[in-house]
């Protein structure tokens, strides 16, 4: 089934919803197509071309809610995610707050938001393998140090989303992404190191050259050889741009509308509190044309939008869907999202910290001795208490300068203190992800290691 | 059951000579190895918030993968419709990684397995919604009744039933039914106008509904849950640096799963990037530990009768008295080294290319009383229960997060403490260990492991083990 046919389609499955007795009704369709070269040590390894599709449907029979979705989108496929939705629908219980946004919420930005570019579908194979080889070519070219690779690959990505409801919405997007990566090992006697790098862009155009995505991949791996462990101490502790948005991630988690409903946030209870430093201003935007996080209407059909989060350090709004809202006597701030499986839940936009004044290096020379982290692992977060410890690599910093690099530590401390303790904001905010953030410094953080 | 019998056959009409058809049509350019993947994957999902029903979902997926390999090269494409041109289509673009004349005489495809490690008969997806609904109705009730400080819960119930069909160009026919299923609870608790803390419990595994209304109830996943949560209440600060850590028995065993587990995955392996890439026969834990890999344990989550590739899993010994003595391997690489295959190659869903992936993962138990290994500890960390782990396998670093622990004050288990991060370098943290319990317990089946993008579910298991040396990320 083309694209042009998915609109009719999913306006057809809410009708049908509705004659089979469903009050309210609201199907989701998304198709997509990928690709994906991945070359090793020169070679290639692996392709991947494929695509699918799906359809979600959710309907209210008054105030009980039943979801199906399906894979077979021909009429009998059809038929029967809509007879599953119906069914369920009688088994659940009654929900108050159910149900579809307001009509007068409903709608779709009228910009062009410039999501979808066919130049990179045109590229053919082998210059796509091509790029991918020239990637990690460049990371090997680099150092001999830079022995072996976990290989080097190129994405491209083609998708487009359909929503349609029984209140008159129907809207349609389509998306697409390309991305090139590299992953270099590095090795000193005996040990080794891997780091990445990648740039990703709408279209082909827009992404960074090849070889300089090998290159900052490889002085990247380079620059962990040789790390140790540091004595446990309390010291700032600053965040380059790739790790401080995931602090932005553990946020956004403590503004999603469930958790504050549920008083599962450590941020529940606190709307016009100070919570962070006066210099933090967080925003989540949908709105800003190209990013990876704009789209003309959530996954309820109501537009997206700017929504201050924190401004100048108080606590300004929550991240919310049309559910959440009407728990929370508020509005819905457009960030339903969903896949086409259940219920909406909560999605960002383009969710990211304001830039400050003060360049990556001017914030490493004002400190004497501290932890520059360049990557965290684990799962440490705990967003009803906000305590936080995670696994850190980076560098440490002695007199302001970046002097050897540490592994094996943790990091660890409470979101709040962290949040209050933001001592600096860089001027490096990249859109790189749908989640950005300039690098941060935090003032003190307990460092654990021998 | 005969081919002619099995899901895709049946249902979809599918024969012995289309799959031969496919598989001829994937190699027509030169590659030297084909194979197709067909799944049918029906899932249903039920949450209870607030003591509403809040979501009820149900839904069908069904597709076919091509692959083919050409040396080390691999081509892979889906289809997410069965129609023979659909599915040729995807074989012709599997078949553009090779290049050149068809080379490879395809065997006669042979008859499949004969053994099944879950026998199950109706699967949950197969009976009536309405008792699932109950059974998470029952978590609901049950962690609200544990203690009046309990005051939000969440219950899910979630199972899928995957029907799957292996044909590959060496032989191998093979058609699996595979049904799993989960319960889980979340409890907060809060104490007058406190802080409110959280408790996590659930489990499940390849099992008939019969499992959670006898052998583990809603109530026993309530309790758990509505514990943790209760016994945070009164946490401190975890220490900060390196302790003398003693595991708690079962689910802790996601230390293997993360410090060697991954790290023995063949892949990495071949490709010399992992920190135990070479070190075979080498000592890499202490003489105490004995690490395997088991595929084969009936009713497990872990478990399967075949992998995703149509090999029978086995028991695999990853680590014998603290030797390395193997990797998990999946196709691609026992063909390029030539090694045996172990029944690891594992994927997502028939959009995902196989890779070698862990199913159950435990240690052997051995011979100190858990309550020995506690006293002998002057000071320390015990760790009951976790949160998820992750490992950088090139370097080795691996952390797990703990998610109820104790301190542990002259050989006694004293005040909880607050979620820490617990962090080591795979090769090295395991030597650490000088005291193995005798209390071997697998996990209650929540375990799913992510690599590369694609989740599996998985189990893990571990006696009372002490481990004299590690970095605990706390802030006290």
């Amino acid at each position: 089934m083309n694209w042009d046919a998915l609109p009719d389609l999913a306006r057809g499955v809410v009708q049908q919803a509705v004659a089979a007795g469903a009050t309210d009704a609201e199907c989701t369709i998304s198709e997509g197509d990928e690709f994906s070269a991945n070359v090793r040590m020169g070679e290639l390894e692996t392709l991947k071309e494929a695509g699918s599709r799906g359809a979600g449907l959710r309907v209210l029979i008054g105030k009980r809610m039943g979801a199906s979705y399906t894979s077979d989108l021909t009429p009998d496929g059809i038929r029967r995610m809509v007879q599953s939705a119906i069914d369920l629908a009688a088994l659940t219980t009654e929900d108050p707050h159910a149900g579809l946004p307001d009509p007068a919420e409903l709608g779709s930005l009228k910009t062009d938001l410039q999501l979808f570019s066919n130049d990179t579908a045109e590229l053919p194979t082998e210059d796509r393998i091509a790029i991918a080889k020239r990637a990690e070519a460049a990371a090997l070219a680099v150092d001999p140090r830079i022995t072996n690779s976990e290989g080097a690959s190129f994405d491209l990505s083609v998708g487009g989303r359909v929503f349609a409801n029984s209140r008159g919405f129907l809207g349609h997007y389509r998306s697409s992404y390309c991305s090139v990566s590299a992953v270099p090992v590095a090795t000193l006697d005996g040990s080794m190191e891997r780091d990445y790098w990648f740039t990703i862009a709408r279209n082909y155009k827009g992404l960074e050259d090849a070889e300089s995505v090998g290159r900052k991949a490889a002085e990247r791996a380079l620059r962990r050889l040789g790390a140790t462990k540091v004595e446990t101490q309390r010291v700032p502790v600053i965040f380059e741009p790739r790790t401080a948005r995931t602090l932005l991630g553990n946020i956004f988690e403590a503004v999603d509308g469930r958790s504050i409903y549920r008083n599962a946030s450590f941020l529940a209870g606190k709307l016009g509190e100070k919570i962070a430093d006066e210099r933090v201003n967080l925003i989540d935007d949908g709105t800003i044309p190209g990013l990876f996080g704009s789209s003309p209407f959530d996954d309820e059909g109501v537009p997206t939008r700017r929504t201050p989060v924190i401004e100048r350090g108080v606590l300004k709004n929550y991240l919310l869907n049309s559910y959440t809202a009407r728990k929370l006597n508020m509005k819905t701030t457009g960030n339903a999202s969903r896949g086409i499986t259940g219920n909406a839940g909560i999605g960002h936009g383009n969710f990211f910290l304001e830039g400050g004044t003060r360049t990556p290096g001017e914030i490493i020379r004002g400190v004497k001795n501290g932890f520059y982290v360049t990557e965290l692992i684990g799962s440490g977060v705990n967003i009803v208490t906000g305590d936080y410890s995670r696994g850190a690599v980076g560098i440490w910093i002695r007199d302001g300068e970046l002097a050897f690099p540490v592994s094996e530590v943790t990091i660890a401390g409470t979101l709040q203190e962290m949040l209050n303790g933001i001592g600096e904001i860089g001027s490096d905010l990249e859109f790189l992800s749908s989640t950005s953030a300039p690098t941060i410094m935090i003032g003190e953080m307990t460092v654990a290691g021998r | 059951m005969n081919f002619s019998e099995s899901f895709f056959a049946a249902k979809f009409g599918i024969t012995r000579r289309d799959l031969e058809s496919y598989l001829s049509e994937a190699l027509a350019r030169g590659g030297d190895y084909a194979d197709l993947y067909f799944e049918y994957l029906a899932t249903s999902s039920i949450a209870i918030d607030e003591s509403i029903v809040k979501s009820a979902t149900q839904g069908v997926s069904l597709g076919v993968g091509v692959r083919v390999i050409a040396g080390e090269r691999t081509g892979y494409a889906y289809s997410d419709d069965l129609s023979p041109e659909k599915i040729r289509h995807a074989a012709q673009v599997a078949a553009l990684i090779a290049s050149g004349p068809a080379k490879v005489e395809q065997t006669p495809l042979g008859e499949g397995r004969k053994r099944n490690l879950y026998p199950v008969l109706t699967a949950p997806s197969e009976t009536a919604f309405k008792e699932r609904v109950a059974l998470a109705q029952r978590a609901d009730v049950a962690a609200r009744a544990w203690d009046p400080r309990i005051f939000q819960v969440q219950a899910t119930y979630a199972d899928n039933l995957r029907e799957v069909l292996v044909a590959t160009s060496d032989g191998v026919l093979n058609f699996d039914r595979q049904p799993l299923a989960r319960m889980g609870v979340f409890a907060l608790a809060r104490d007058g106008k406190g802080v409110p803390q959280q408790g996590h419990s659930g489990g499940g595994g390849r099992y008939e509904l019969d499992f959670f209304q006898k052998e583990r109830t809603p109530e026993y996943f309530a309790a758990e849950a509505a514990r943790q949560a209760i016994v945070a209440l009164d946490a401190v600060e975890a220490p900060a640096g390196e302790q003398v850590v003693v595991l708690g028995p079962g689910w802790p065993g996601v230390l293997l799963h993360e410090a060697v587990g991954h790290g023995l995955e063949a892949d990495f392996n071949r490709k010399g990037v992992s920190a135990f890439s070479g070190r075979i026969g080498q000592q890499v834990a202490s003489p105490l530990c004995t690490v395997i890999d088991d595929g084969t344990i009936g009713g497990r989550r872990g478990s399967l009768n075949v992998d995703d590739e149509g090999n029978e899993t086995q028991r695999n010994v990853l680590i014998e008295n603290g030797i390395l003595r193997g990797y998990l391997q999946d196709k691609l690489s026992s063909r390029i080294t030539k090694a045996t295959a172990t029944g690891n190659g594992r994927r997502e869903s028939y959009e995902h290319i196989p890779m070698p992936r862990m199913t159950n993962t435990f240690m052997l138990a051995g011979e100190s009383a858990p309550e020995d290994i506690i006293k002998s500890v002057p000071r320390g960390l015990y760790c009951a229960n976790f949160g998820g782990g992750q490992v950088d396998i090139t370097s080795g670093n691996f952390v797990f997060s703990a998610s109820e622990s104790y301190l542990i004050e002259d050989g006694r288990l004293t005040r909880p403490v607050r979620n820490a991060t617990l962090i080591g370098n795979g090769p090295e943290a395991m030597k650490y260990v000088s005291m193995v319990g005798n209390d071997l317990k697998l996990d209650e089946g929540v375990g799913m492991c992510g690599k590369e993008g694609q989740s599996v579910p998985v189990g893990v298991g571990i006696p009372t083990v002490r481990i004299d040396r590690m970095t605990v990320g706390g802030t006290a």
